[in-house]
């Protein structure tokens, strides 16, 4: 009964979407009022379709209904109450059911906080959002139908891939996508304007809020993947440019320069039609990653769908909705007015300047990925793009980037003074020459370029706060003027500080754990030792454990530094009889931001086992600063001028400061 | 500044960026791509010394010694030819005898196969692309058996 409840609200949710997409477009041209109002209730309603639809799946799962095949096929009633929760998105099913809830989510926001968008450019986007919604309902529907029942129910069900078993994949998924998907929204807006054909800079103060709380979901959610894969594939790596790594970095880094070109386009009404671009690019990138995901043209762990209709399917909407839109795009752009010119010298050209860097290291990405599919295509040779390929392009790109970054802040709109700019960062590049100098003492002839990776990121991180400091003019003014004045700073200037100093935390982090990262690969009988940069772990032998689900071997190390034990350590190989599959779980012992990191490989005959230790310096820090850029990006988004459905300011005061 | 200087400066900046761009792209393309061979292609490839490959295939049963020092050695077959392998270090936990195996590393003159990556499948229903590729070019792919079929259709 449940499961055939919650495939009918799906229905229901598809037939919402199919007349919110017609109905309010009508009455946009008719100028039609109730016509137009009509997105509001559906919007509402197909949220709360989809969201029974998601409850009855849920439902199934924490049953353990086997009937339903993806239960069959994900679940096991012996499995944790979490873990039943958290497979009803990792399985392809229902991963498409959370998105398109997290897509009706998003439509429903819209329509409950866009209160004072004008009526017919509320009208159309709704709209738009309903077509991209009931592509993907027909999509789940027809292809991918979480709620399939199987004749004859086993009594247990296949059990969920053991390595998804993990409290990561409860927050990763959800994150992800609300990231992916919230870019929909700026997409919608972009689309309703193209059709419009006006575009104004209440248009960007529409659209920011939005853009910018997907892009914190994403930042955190690609955080999140990051973590979760150092510490469950037991491989001590935080990124290997996997494809699917690539998939949620491309939408990342158009959603990071849209949200900077959005900027130039409130304040100053220029960038109009590269903002627009950059709206659809970021959701079809989105687009292009569910593909690369799901369609299952990827070797990769994620891809779980190896049913070429899907696929097919998939390439279909990525086709309409990318070709569509830029379609329209090419046809209206030039229709909209183009804005107000700058100075090369100036913060619209520095902003200009972290758009193309950005958008080219997105492109160099883009061909990383795509080229092997590509190729395989056209001439049949498999080849992988792995981490050299993007050490030579993409961070080429992205130093020079990260370099600029601090001046941006800094420039002044229309004309900026560069040389000043430099002078008030003088104290930043002090911060940088000292921190270089030092690591290069300490590093003395093994110094490579990892001083100068060190130097940048806290150039970047100095470099933020000193806009703080100038913005308040501390040590100019008394240091209680600079306070209050510090204080009454906007929102939004602080959340600039905080995503940038982020960016140069995580910097920090990468360079450190990468250079200073130290690696033993040994097999150790019980009572031997092994020494790492200053501890010392010993093995004190096998235990085995019995979990809800599984068996496993821990293997007990006790850790000492300078001889004063610091705790134990328990590192383990799981075996999942329901799918005759072990998992190594590794065991981390974070010391301040560094970390120790110990997995298991095979157990020997002589009773010795393999193991693989890091010691990881500062390594925390690479997630910390993904953390304290959404933090910035949350600042940012709490500034009243950005407030999702915040009134419209008065009246413009004569003298607004061009902040 | 005048409004065409304005936009040449931005037109120039931003063709010299992706320029660069596109030239480190294609330095990086010649130099740091791995071609993927199944055992087959590398024999009659004759894949030169020294150049950098993944190998894909299924570990030969009965083929894996352990040495000390955590060296082991395997052959990696498509049913057809065997290619060496030798690795040192710890293999993921799905890596057995008769199991779908990506090698990654560098040709000996020998004609092995020195691995400094390996890839087994990450879940018993899974192989990876590739090895099923160079299987079924090899005639060992059956679609209907569930042994090797690890991608098969739900």
């Amino acid at each position: 009964m449940i499961p055939e409840l919650g495939h009918y609200a799906l229905v229901l949710a598809l037939g919402l979407a199919l007349i919110q997409g017609v109905v309010p477009v009508i009455g946009a041209r008719k100028g039609d009022a109730t016509l137009m109002q009509l997105a509001n209730s559906t919007a509402m309603m197909q949220f709360l379709f989809v969201a029974i639809s998601f409850g009855a799946l849920t439902a199934c799962y924490v049953t353990s209904d086997f009937s339903v095949a993806t239960v069959y096929e994900n679940s096991h009633s012996m499995m944790p109450l979490i873990y039943k929760f958290t497979s009803v998105w990792g399985n392809h099913e229902g991963s498409m059911l959370l998105w398109v809830l997290i897509l009706s989510l998003f439509g429903a926001a819209v329509a409950a906080f866009g209160v004072n968008l004008p009526a017919s450019l509320k009208a159309l986007v709704l709209a738009v959002q309903s077509w991209i919604a009931t592509a993907f309902y027909l999509f789940i529907l027809f292809t991918s139908n979480p709620f399939l029942r199987i004749a004859n129910p086993p009594f247990e069900g296949r059990d969920l891939n053991p390595i998804l078993q993990d409290p990561g994949l409860a927050i990763h998924p959800p994150l992800l996508y609300l990231g992916y998907v919230g870019f929909s929204i700026a997409f919608s807006f972009a689309i309703a304007a193209l059709i419009e054909g006006r575009i104004d800079a209440a248009w960007a103060r529409w659209v920011r809020p939005w853009t910018l709380a997907a892009w914190m979901f994403l930042t955190v959610g690609i955080a999140m993947g990051s973590y979760w894969a150092y510490y469950e594939l037991g491989w001590g790596g935080f990124w290997f440019w996997d494809p699917v790594e690539n998939a949620s970095l491309m939408p990342w880094l158009a959603g990071t320069a849209l949200l900077h070109s959005a900027v130039v386009m409130e304040k100053r009404n220029a960038l109009k039609v590269w903002t627009v671009l950059l709206a659809i690019l970021a959701f079809s990138l989105s687009l292009i990653g569910t593909f690369l995901v799901r369609s299952g043209v990827l070797t990769s762990v994620h891809a779980f769908a190896t049913d070429p209709t899907r696929g097919v399917f998939i390439l279909g909407i990525l086709v309409l909705f990318i070709g569509g839109a830029l379609t329209l795009f090419a046809w209206r752009a030039p229709m909209l007015k183009q804005g107000g010119l700058f100075a090369p010298i100036s913060r619209e050209g520095a902003l200009v300047f972290n758009n193309l860097f950005l958008t080219t290291a997105c492109a160099t990405v883009f061909v990383g990925t795509l080229y092997p599919l590509a190729l395989e295509a056209v001439n049949g040779d498999k080849i992988s793009v792995g981490g050299p390929f993007f050490d030579v392009t993409f961070a080429p790109l992205f130093i020079p980037l990260m370099f600029a970054m601090p001046f941006g802040p800094l420039l002044a709109w229309k004309r900026g003074d560069i040389l000043g700019v430099a002078q008030r960062l003088m104290a930043a590049f002090g911060v940088a020459i000292v921190a270089i100098t030092v690591t290069f003492a300490a590093m003395g002839s093994k110094a490579a370029l990892a001083p100068f990776g060190i130097g940048l990121a806290l150039f970047v991180m100095a470099g933020a706060v000193v806009d703080l400091a100038e913005r308040s003019a501390l040590f100019r003014v008394s240091f209680r003027t600079a306070l209050r004045r510090g204080f009454g700073l906007p929102r939004s200037t602080f959340g600039t500080a905080v995503a940038h100093f982020g960016l140069g935390v995580t910097l920090l982090g990468i360079v450190c754990a990468t250079t200073w990262g130290e690696e033993r690969i040994v097999s150790l009988k019980p009572q031997q030792t092994v020494s790492i940069s200053g501890y010392d772990l010993t093995f004190d032998g096998l235990v085995p454990r019995e979990g809800p689900n599984f068996r496993e071997q821990a293997a007990k190390f006790t850790v000492r530094e300078g001889g004063v034990l610091i705790g134990v350590m328990a590192p383990s190989k799981r075996s999942f009889p329901s799918r005759s599959m072990t998992t190594t779980e590794a065991a981390l012992m974070t010391r301040g931001a560094s970390q120790l990191y110990l997995s298991l490989g095979d157990a020997n005959a002589d009773g010795s086992i393999a193991i693989r230790l890091y010691h990881k310096p500062l390594v925390l820090l690479t997630w910390l600063g993904a953390v304290i850029m959404a933090f910035g990006g949350a600042l940012s988004l709490s500034d009243r001028r950005l407030r999702v459905g915040a009134p419209k300011p008065a009246a413009k005061t004569a003298m607004q400061p061009a902040e | 500044m005048t409004r065409k200087q304005r936009r040449l400066v931005l037109i120039g900046g931003s063709l010299a960026v992706l320029a660069t761009a596109l030239a480190l792209v294609l330095s990086a393309l010649r130099d740091s791509i791995v071609f993927f061979n199944s055992p087959t292609d590398i024999v009659e490839k004759h894949v030169a010394p020294g150049t950098r490959i993944r190998l894909g295939g299924l570990v030969k049963d009965g083929s894996l010694t352990r040495g000390s020092d955590l060296h082991i050695s395997f052959k990696v077959t498509d049913g057809k030819t065997d290619v060496p392998v030798t690795y040192q270090g710890i293999v993921p936990d799905l890596f057995r005898e008769g199991q779908g195996v990506v090698a990654e590393g560098t040709v000996e003159p020998g004609g092995t196969v020195k691995a400094d990556t390996v890839l087994a499948k990450h879940d018993e229903r899974y192989m990876p692309r590739e090895v099923v590729d160079a299987l079924k070019k090899s005639g060992r792919w059956q679609e209907s058996t569930g042994e090797l079929a690890g991608a098969k259709p739900r």
